[in-house]
């Protein structure tokens, strides 16, 4: 008994709650109220299963991490569910609306925008005219619209205004005139961040968006994202920065091997043995116990590790 | 050495419909290439579609209306036809397709089957009617300088030349635009376009289009001051076309009109050179035909010097390109 006090999700006499969640916390629970749910996604590489998850919901409304060891199956899965990859299997909504087998495009203008691991800012373009490219409904990008200015000349301006200002937030003003390719890794990843934001996206996808961006920056990345959500945007992010798993999401998701191997709020997912086991490896012989000393967490150690090795490997490029 | 006809001739070459024709072919494949970065290794295939798709009804008696539209038509079902299977893969396979599907159309007009319809290897003649008869100029010979010329030869060039100021235009008018924005985002990263909820294909598939057309009816002014030669469409000029977008610089306005006009001057002095110096024996060794071809080494020869220390062409954009990966 006393076990079962100090470690409740060990065992499945123990019926964690949490207010996300309808019914009990475990991997693939239901949401109260969810904006994406995913069923039986399963992506095969040669003999590899890189994604294989049976049932996914992902709250609306809030900030929810999406982690992992390198490997797990995070970023395949961003593809699948924008529709960068086909699965082998497997149907998903967003929204209510089913979106497997809808083409990227389509995926994007029905509100669910992503960002890559690799930023994928475009190099030639202005900051701005990066930026610019984000809104979605422009007139001047039918073909025949096109040629006449006036068709288009405010929506432009307004769109002007609007990137104008993200770029203030993103405080990548200074740079608007400049090529983005003459803007370092990070402010790479502000930029797509911030481009993905002229769309005003639903729910917004971001795969590790602090991978290479400067330590004074990503405080204020952390406000953004918080804003996000204050504006009522739903937020899927990977993180390998464990200090912002934990203080910005309401609710995490632990892949490894392509599965959810666990979810709940940060401050217990961490405890979890589903959670060391995906990090360390099965079969390790941590002492559970030791979990609740005040000792170094074994999966912020592993995790803060690989983020390392991650960022190290980031840099190189 | 004849100077004052050599350099008469090399300036004629300025405002020549040939020169008209490989801007306008150059225009076309800077929208797929140099704005869009659509690989078309086959631009020559427009040409020709353009050159027989025009010729082939005014020789059955179509007005030139008709013709003109039939150059345009065929042209258009001639991108879908290589962009629907290329389009949604990645860029090499527009280049393949591009390549195989120019020599294809070449054969095809070449076959003795066909003799009828195109002439086969004769190609067609005969077909400038309809064009001469909407000559506004009264008959006679106009001009100064080197620049004269009788009623019809200023009828091509000042059609040719219209055009080509629309084409760029359009260009202009297109680029500076948000369509302009997303195809130029396309030529960097699709996926990143895609993301953004733009339809990749749908806009690749236009441009193809567009450069196309541009291409075809620049085959029609090409064909307009002499026959239509299957000989005329083979992959050399496909490389000439591009070399003057090179030059002049692949994402310009500008540049494919300069480009052409530079190419055209410098292949006749060149020749012009070539042939006084082996007319007055100072080049012995060597026959005018032997001539003609060291004239295309030398071309060979300047696209890498270009290619090597100016790479963003005349007009280009150094920084745009240095970033190119
Ligand atoms: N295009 C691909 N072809 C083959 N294997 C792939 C491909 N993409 C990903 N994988 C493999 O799928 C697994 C999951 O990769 P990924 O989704 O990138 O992991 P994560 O983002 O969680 O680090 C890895 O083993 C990776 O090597
Ligand atoms: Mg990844």
């Amino acid at each position: 008994m006393s076990n079962l006090d100090k470690n409740p999700v060990q065992s499945p006499a123990a019926a964690v709650t949490h207010p996300l969640v309808k019914g009990t916390v475990e991997p693939g629970c239901a949401k109260v109220d969810p904006i994406v749910i995913a069923d039986h996604v399963t992506r095969q590489f040669g003999g590899l299963k890189a994604v294989d998850v049976d049932h996914l919901e992902i709250p609306r409304g809030q900030i929810t991490a999406l982690i992992g060891p390198n490997g797990a199956g995070k970023t395949t899965m961003f593809n699948l569910l924008t529709g960068f990859d086909k699965p082998n299997t497997g149907t998903w909504e967003f929204d209510g609306k089913s979106l497997a087998g809808v083409p990227a495009f389509k995926v994007a203008r029905s509100g669910m925008v992503r960002t890559f691991q690799l930023t994928k800012s475009l190099g030639r373009l202005s900051v701005l005219q990066n930026m610019l490219l984000g809104a979605t409904g422009q007139r001047g990008e039918g073909l025949f619209s096109s040629l006449v200015k006036p068709l288009w000349r405010r929506q432009e301006e307004e769109n002007t205004v609007r990137a104008d200002e993200l770029l203030a937030r993103f405080k990548l003003d200074a740079k608007r005139e400049d090529y983005a390719a003459s803007l370092s890794g990070g402010q790479r990843k502000l930029l797509e961040m911030a481009r993905a934001l002229m769309s005003k996206p639903e729910l917004i996808m971001l795969d590790e968006p602090m991978a290479g961006v400067n330590p004074a920056l990503t405080q204020s990345l952390l406000g953004h994202i918080k804003n996000l959500k204050a504006d009522g945007t739903s937020v899927l992010f990977v993180e390998h920065d464990m200090h912002m798993v934990m203080h910005i999401s309401d609710w995490v998701i632990v892949m490894a091997e392509g599965r959810v191997v666990a979810e709940g709020p940060p401050e217990t997912v961490m405890k979890d043995p589903a959670v060391i086991d995906a990090y360390l490896g099965a079969h390790h012989d941590t002492d559970l116990g030791d979990l609740m000393d005040d000792g170094p967490n074994p999966v912020e150690v592993a995790l803060e590790a690989e983020r390392k090795a991650h960022d190290a490997h980031s840099e190189e490029k | 050495m004849d100077w004052g006809n050599i350099f008469g001739n090399a300036i004629g070459e300025i405002i020549s419909p040939t020169t008209a024709a490989y801007a306008l072919a150059a225009i076309g494949l800077g929208v797929h290439f140099g704005y869009t970065g659509l690989l078309n290794f086959g631009q020559a295939a427009f040409l020709l579609i353009g050159a027989y798709a025009f010729a082939i009804p005014t020789l059955a008696g179509a007005p030139i209306i008709v013709a003109v539209l039939s150059a345009i038509i065929c042209s258009v079902i001639f991108a879908f036809i290589l962009g629907i299977p290329t389009l949604r893969l990645r860029a090499d396979y527009l280049a393949i397709v591009t390549i195989a599907s120019a020599e294809v159309v070449r054969y095809v007009v070449t076959t003795t089957g066909l003799t009828d319809f195109t002439g086969a290897a004769n190609g067609l003649s005969g077909f400038k009617g309809t064009f001469a008869a909407i000559n506004p100029i009264p008959e006679g010979r106009y001009g100064f300088g080197p620049f004269m010329y009788n009623e019809y030869d200023w009828w091509v060039r000042i059609v040719g030349w219209t055009l080509v100021v629309l084409a760029s235009v359009l260009v202009f008018l297109l680029m500076r635009s948000p369509w302009g924005r997303v195809v130029k985002g396309i030529r960097e990263d699709e996926d990143a376009v895609r993301s953004l909820g733009k339809n990749v294909y749908s806009y690749k598939m236009q441009s193809l289009v567009i450069g196309g057309v541009m291409g075809s009816v620049a085959g029609i002014i090409f064909i307009l001051p002499r026959a239509v030669q299957p000989a005329n469409y083979t992959t050399g000029l496909t490389f000439f076309i591009w070399t003057i977008m090179l030059l002049g610089g692949a994402a310009t306005i500008f540049g494919p009109i300069v480009g052409a006009m530079i190419f055209w001057v410098v292949l006749s002095l060149t020749q012009g050179i070539l042939y006084g110096a082996i007319e007055s024996g100072a080049l012995g060794f060597m026959t005018t035909t032997q001539a003609g071809q060291v004239r295309f080494i030398l071309v060979g020869v300047a696209l890498m010097l270009l290619v090597i220390f100016r790479p963003q062409g005349i007009f280009g954009n150094k920084k745009e390109l240095s970033f190119s990966v």
